[in-house]
């Protein structure tokens, strides 16, 4: 089968740009090497909206981050995700780094963040009343905020493939050919053709880049550790809190999320270039979390943890790195998205469009479609339905009435939806990202092999062939009998 | 020949040394705090039972297996055989509570029956 | 809205049991609420037996005993609502519940007991560093697999906790081929009966090793191994005693902690200890009407106290029912553990009553040849020696209902004497 365009890497960053390139009249193909759509950094990051006063002002990151805080809620808005303008405060606990907030302010002035305030420790108390009583002052940026993921990477996808493009999973790229103005491109399942190719290989876009003889950057995996608690801790924490950055990095923050839960983390360790499938989580690292987050917020336990995870940031080995997004030097028809580490979420609607522009400028031909469906529509949530809601879409099917997981309350019908949606889950995990099915407390400990069941059945596979993320992950091995 | 074993005849879960001869008769029970101790030591060095739990096959039943147990102890060292004729049998949808799947097992005159109804 | 004089949630061994002594007690109206589609609850997966000795004097398996329980409800006028999940208790005892055939119902209630049960501690509440491959699973769940579904979750198991349900998988999984290399155990002793550490282990060759806990866990897709090490007396690691142990599988065992999300939400009082509600002699809970039994209330080693705890319920229940001074203030006596007790249930008694209390508890350690003393202020209720005392046994003492009402300090104190 032959494409106008391959995108490589259906993270974040892959599907939003599949999603920009589809309102083009042409055939895009998304190579993924996973079973499922966000199963890199997308699916363990800090899940935050920066408002942008981190970066270099004048670089591609700062540039793209306030673009990006300032388009989210109207993606998240057409593709239905859930996000939340909670706005950050960076604490200080030192006259020193009160001086750190007025630079921070100065950047974030120049970067162009809207409406921050450097406030007292009062007003500071009233808005985090659980804050140590060590911190004096913090940065409040209201642009920023929290957003699901990976759920806005599925959205993005699910509108993509909607819009006329083809997802190709399990399909991780080993070698590229190019000749007679064609890639070639051998994936693991089978040789796909394309004229263009868009680099989204998060941490492994330097050795997909190599493929084309493209060597000019190297990437290494940069470690984050998480915690993530239970709702009940929700009353902790209001906004985004960030530790004041050091040389070592932004530091540890602790957030709500989305969905009603507390996140914690990351920590901040390279990795080998060849670890990049390495995300156990450490005793060292979830230590420190604890050990940091207990400076922001004292009484704050991880005894209603729910899980503990890491993630890979994309970090491109250099000083003062910034994303590299554009064509490649080796081959103008290869466009690097790369090195798409914090603020990449937030920039992801930023880079989609920006990734759009460079598109159009190499390849003018390609005209914009007519029928362009920009909206993706709301799953089912049933919980978030009144009684009468409820009543009538249970007397339309049935299904939307069994409550599988106990803990997020997510019924077999919201399942079911997820599995057959466009690009839809084929593993455990892929139902839970969508649904929150084994998202809560209980950790899938009840409706797990429930869910392994319906998987089955819907996919018409017998339940030892159901997997926790693909591949290998198998659950079960054969009958007992 | 001397043995240790714990005693499950209560909670309290006495240590019980057994001193055995050649033709693995009790000599003597130590370690034991009543008169249960003793008997268990007895019978788990000259005849120790357990009952086997476990499930069976089932063709067209609501579910791909049904509960079984033994109708009584059965021999320890005969769990394995049982297991595997066990694994060996199907029985058709539907299963009365209590009904006999298997008589006689293993020639230990005793049965494998339904625990559950399908 | 419907109309019951009592809702039961939950319609395992613990709901049945309080509906059919409400019902025997004279409750004219009792619907039961059951989230699964059958009766039964966690009992149709235990398929070993040990249960009922105490009830019926015999000894019958998990759903052996479930099955004697429906058939009795099934005999009854009482209403069972299968596939029904309870997502809310509002105020006025209107219990909210949702199903594949009404969608949503809203049911008032004269009382309601709560009889959800517990579920098992996950891996995120433990801690354990590592990967996120599959074949790390709650030694429940592995059950269910194997009993309910017929299919093998593992080859080659390590089992982390020796809580009874990983004993029994241990055995389990070995019957149906499996081998499992070992059962770590943080404490210096098991959690489970002794009963099945020799008939689960000892019998099958599997080693159980105390005072040691699984620090990583290993391998991408599937579990490949996991590195275990000695802990010292703080539960901390100690180094240089890591060992690699190669296995598809991880068991959890580690604990069952009560389902009282939706107590809590109803404005129930939690007990920190037992993780759930405060209650009084007859189960009711501070919210008048609202009554807690089995797993739910307090975790239980044998079915039987379950039934028991239960039978208290539903005739707490149906007493309550009854009466017509239903918002009646009563005085109580508080029953506090110390020392050696970590938790008693009840927590409260009330000062008249007119029926000896089974006072149930656990202790914090094992203790040999200590006694145990119920007092008042200086005034001995009760004293009793016990050769051994273990956490992983639950004990009960029984106060004479005269020895209540003459007390002077309405506070009892339950302690283990070493």
């Amino acid at each position: 089968m032959q494409y106008d365009v391959a995108v490589i890497g259906a993270g974040v960053c892959g599907a939003m740009v599949a999603r920009e390139l589809s309102k083009l009249d042409m055939k895009v193909v998304v190579l993924e090497k996973c079973n499922d759509i966000s199963m890199g950094t997308t699916k363990a990051n800090s899940a935050i909206v920066h408002a942008g006063f981190d970066a270099e002002t004048d670089s591609l990151k700062a540039k793209l981050n306030v673009q990006g805080a300032s388009l989210m809620a109207y993606y998240c808005n057409k593709l239905n995700v859930p996000y939340k303008n909670i706005g950050s405060l960076v604490v200080a606990y030192s006259w020193e780094e009160m001086q750190t907030l007025e630079a921070l302010f100065e950047r974030g002035f120049n970067n162009g963040v809207p409406n921050m305030q450097i406030i007292s420790q009062e007003k500071l108390r009233e808005m985090e009343p659980y804050i140590s009583e060590e911190a004096i002052g913090a940065l409040w940026a209201p642009t920023a905020g929290i957003v699901s993921p990976y759920e806005l990477a599925i959205a993005a996808i699910e509108n993509a493939v909607v819009n006329g493009a083809r997802v190709k999973r399990n399909s991780g790229v080993f070698d590229i050919e190019y000749k007679n103005d064609l890639f070639f491109l051998s994936t693991a399942s089978g040789v796909v053709k394309a004229k263009y190719i868009i680099n989204c290989a998060g941490v492994f876009a330097d050795q997909i880049a190599k493929m084309i003889g493209d060597t000019s950057f190297k990437i290494i995996p940069r470690k984050g550790e998480y915690y993530l608690l239970d709702k009940t801790e929700a009353k902790m924490v209001n906004h985004v809190l960030f530790k004041c950055p050091s040389s070592m990095g932004k530091g540890i923050l602790i957030t709500p999320t989305v969905h009603g839960n507390v996140l914690m983390g990351p920590t901040a360790i390279d990795l080998d270039f060849d670890s990049k499938l390495d995300v156990d989580t450490t005793s060292e690292g979830l230590d420190t979390v604890k050990r940091e987050i207990r400076q922001v917020i004292p009484h704050m336990t991880t005894r209603n943890a729910i899980t503990s995870f890491s993630g890979l940031r994309a970090h491109i080995e250099a000083e003062h790195a910034d994303f590299i997004i554009g064509p490649s030097e080796a081959n103008g028809k290869f466009i690097n998205v790369a090195g798409i580490e914090s603020p990449g979420l937030t920039a992801a609607p930023a880079i989609a469009r920006y990734v759009g522009q460079i598109f159009r400028e190499i390849a003018p031909d390609y005209t914009k479609k007519a029928e362009f469906i920009a909206t993706r529509p709301a799953p089912v949530r049933v919980n978030e339905l009144s009684a009468e809601e409820r009543r009538k879409l249970v007397e339309k099917d049935k299904r939307y009435g069994r409550i599988v997981c106990r803990c997020e309350g997510i019924t077999e019908g919201e399942i079911i939806d997820a599995i057959k949606a466009p690009c839809g889950a084929r593993d455990v995990d892929g139902v839970k990202r969508r649904t929150r099915a084994g998202m809560g407390r209980c950790q899938s400990g009840f409706c797990g092999s429930k869910v392994v069941e319906i998987l089955a059945r819907e996919l018409d596979l017998p339940m030892n062939q159901i997997t926790k993320h693909g591949n290998g992950s198998k659950i079960l091995y054969g009958k007992t009998k | 020949m001397i043995k240790e074993m714990t005693c499950v005849a209560c909670p309290l879960g006495c240590q019980l040394t057994v001193e055995l001869n050649d033709k693995n008769e009790v000599l003597s029970v130590t370690g034991n705090t009543c008169k249960r101790g003793e008997q268990y030591a007895h019978d788990e060095c000259t005849n120790p039972v357990r009952m086997l739990t476990t499930t069976i096959k089932v063709n067209g039943g609501s579910l791909p297996v049904i509960p079984v147990k033994t109708s009584a102890p059965i021999p320890k060292g005969k769990m394995f055989d049982c297991m595997k004729v066990i694994n060996s049998e199907v029985v058709d949808a539907p299963i009365k509570m209590g009904e006999v799947l298997i008589s006689n097992i293993c020639d230990t005159g005793v049965d494998i029956v339904a625990t559950n109804e399908m | 809205m419907l109309k019951y004089d009592l809702v039961v949630i939950g319609g395992g061994p613990a709901g049945m049991a309080a509906a059919l002594k409400a019902k025997e007690c004279g409750v004219d109206k009792i619907l039961i609420l059951e989230r699964a589609s059958s009766l039964g609850g966690i009992l149709e997966q235990c398929i070993h037996t040990g249960f009922g000795l105490h009830h019926f004097g015999e000894e019958l398996s998990g759903p052996e005993y479930a099955y004697r329980f429906i058939k009795q409800v099934e005999e009854t006028d009482i209403e069972v609502k299968v596939d029904t999940m309870v997502t809310d208790i509002l105020t006025g005892n209107i219990v909210v519940a949702t199903n594949n055939k009404e969608g949503m119902l809203e049911i008032h209630a004269t009382a309601i007991i709560l009889a959800m049960g517990c579920r098992e501690r996950p891996r995120g509440a433990l801690d354990i560093p590592g990967s996120r491959a599959s074949g790390i699973m709650t030694a429940g769940t592995a059950q269910k697999y194997v009993n309910i579904y017929g299919y093998m979750p593992g080859k080659k198991i390590v089992i982390l906790g020796s809580g009874d349900i990983g004993l029994i998988m241990a055995r389990r999984m070995t019957l149906e081929g499996a081998k499992v290399e070992t059962v770590c155990e943080l404490m210096p002793y098991s959690g489970g009966l002794t009963r099945n550490i020799v008939q689960c282990l000892d019998d099958m060759g599997i080693p159980l090793r105390l005072s040691c806990t699984v620090i990583k866990t290993h391998g991408i897709e599937r579990l490949e191994g996991v590195t275990i090490a000695d802990v010292d007396e703080n539960r901390r690691p100690i180094p240089g005693t890591e060992q690699y142990i190669e296995c598809d599988t991880l068991m959890l065992s580690v604990g069952l902690i009560p389902e009282n999300e939706l107590t809590r939400n109803a404005g129930v009082m939690i007990d920190p200890i037992t993780n759930g509600a405060i209650v009084d002699e007859n189960r009711q809970t501070n919210r008048p009407g609202i009554f807690a039994c089995g797993n739910v209330l307090q975790v239980h080693d044998l079915v039987d106290y379950v039934t028991q705890e239960s039978y208290t319920a539903g005739e707490g229940a149906a007493k309550y029912i009854k009466s017509k001074n239903k918002n009646k203030r009563t005085k109580y006596v508080s029953v506090r553990p110390e020392g050696g007790v970590r938790y008693v249930v009840p927590q409260n008694i009330n000062c008249d009553t007119s029926e000896d209390v089974k006072l149930y508890f656990r202790v914090k350690d094992v203790y040999r040849g200590g006694k145990i003393t119920v007092t008042s202020g200086d005034k001995v209720i009760y004293s009793k020696k016990k050769p051994k005392l273990a956490p992983g046994e639950m004990e009960y003492v029984i106060v004479k209902a005269e020895d209540i009402r003459a007390l002077d300090k309405k506070e009892i104190i339950v302690k283990v004497e070493v």
